[in-house]
């Protein structure tokens, strides 16, 4: 079974990312902000990250680029998952080592297409 | 609703675009057809069905159009694409090599995202295309839909159905609330009002025709007369691509699975040498 991290500070979100992440045979774990996401990949890295943008003590952004830092820190699939929607956002994400992005709101249709395209499914 | 209000709206259907509606479906007509009767004034769907055996050509276009139109993404199912980039274009460089030109059809292409997607990975590909003519067509039935595959503007819930944020970033522009497809793609499409129904001669030859999710909403007869009309405009070698739950087997004896390529379905040369003599089961 593949794991997921989400990670969002809204508690709702991570609620409807779960039940879909579940629903599609991930383990899942949750984070409320970057830094709390960081500690977590320390002690066990995940297979894919799906991970808000703008978040108290740490905002995903700098989130990703201290993961991609770490030792195995290349290997989880990261899916923005955000209000963010222009291009600018969406480029430096890319840039950061974002694997695919997300506009919010989103619906499970879209998670899962996302999330076959990058070869999670 | 009344039986025979239903009888008239399926002939009507089945007539003009070969839909088949079955009364365990006549729930679509409620979502589908309760927005037209609001915008006519009429109080609701039995109104509008028993004006329709005076209606004229407008309504029943209207209807017809609402009743047909059906949902597109972008890179739908994925594997179809990667068999285009992987498999058909490197066979059509080869066989078209001397002409350096060839057609692909997106038929009921619907908003056009089907024939977007192929004109993205043909621009992926440009390196390996110097110099070739490359024709892009896509036909529906459906005025409103056609409009808005030409305009290319798509829905933030639309750019996320299929296609991958790279090719987002690469090749649409954020137009407001709307995301639209840069006009170097829209170049490489044409859109054309086209019942699949009809002659189909005045379209041309395909070399690579796309007929996906279609035949499963016609009836076996309008199957069978459809895939026979696809196969006259395709050449011997051309190659036509299905939907994943639909089949030509035991419906008509002009394609042949293409072997270990789910999908993609060649010409049956015995059946098409026989074009004409009226061979029914030959070559099954």
């Amino acid at each position: 079974m593949k794991s997921c991290l989400i990670v969002d500070d809204s508690k709702v979100i991570r609620m409807v990312a779960k039940k879909i992440l579940r629903e599609l045979s991930f383990d899942t774990d949750e984070a409320e902000d970057g830094q709390r996401a960081l500690d977590i990949c320390k002690a066990n890295m995940p297979d894919a990250v799906l991970l808000d943008w703008n978040m108290p003590v740490m905002n995903g952004i700098e989130f990703l680029k201290e993961l991609r830092k770490l030792p195995g820190g290349d290997h989880p699939v990261v899916v923005f998952c955000t209000t963010e929607n222009d291009i600018d956002h969406i480029q430096a994400a890319i840039t950061a080592g974002a694997n695919e992005y997300i506009m919010k709101p989103f619906d499970s249709e879209i998670l899962q297409t996302k999330f076959s395209q990058v070869g999670l499914l | 609703m009344r039986p025979d209000d239903f009888d008239v709206i399926a002939k009507i259907l089945k007539e003009r675009s070969g839909l088949v509606i079955t009364p365990d479906k006549a729930y679509l007509l409620e979502s589908r057809l309760t927005p037209v009767a609001r915008k006519r004034g009429l109080k609701g769907l039995d109104e509008l069905l028993s004006s329709l055996r005076t209606a004229g050509e407008d309504l029943l276009r209207e209807v017809t159009e609402a009743m047909t139109t059906n949902e597109s993404f972008f890179f739908r199912d994925i594997k179809p694409f990667d068999q285009f980039r992987s498999i058909v274009l490197p066979q059509l460089l080869q066989s078209r090599a001397a002409r350096k030109s060839f057609r692909i059809w997106s038929a009921a292409c619907s908003s056009g995202q089907e024939a977007y997607s192929l004109a993205m990975v043909l621009k992926e590909e440009a390196a390996r295309l110097p110099g070739w003519k490359i024709e892009i067509v896509g036909t529906d039935i459906s005025h409103e839909m056609l409009d808005k595959a030409k305009a290319g503007l798509y829905s933030q819930f639309e750019v996320q159905r299929g296609l991958p944020i790279q090719l987002l970033v690469k090749y649409f522009k954020k137009n407001t609330e709307m995301w639209q497809i840069d006009s170097s793609i829209r170049a490489m499409v044409q859109f054309r009002e086209f019942n699949l129904l009809h002659d189909l001669k005045p379209l041309g030859q395909f070399d690579v025709v796309f007929c996906r999710n279609v035949l499963i909403y016609f009836d076996q007869p309008t199957k069978s007369r459809v895939l026979e009309n696809v196969s006259r405009v395709m050449p011997d070698d051309g190659l036509l691509y299905l939907g994943g739950a639909e089949t030509v087997l035991g419906i008509s004896d002009r394609f042949k699975p293409i072997p270990e390529q789910r999908g993609i379905y060649g010409l049956n040369r015995g059946a098409a040498a026989a074009k004409g003599v009226g061979s029914a089961s030959a070559g099954r």
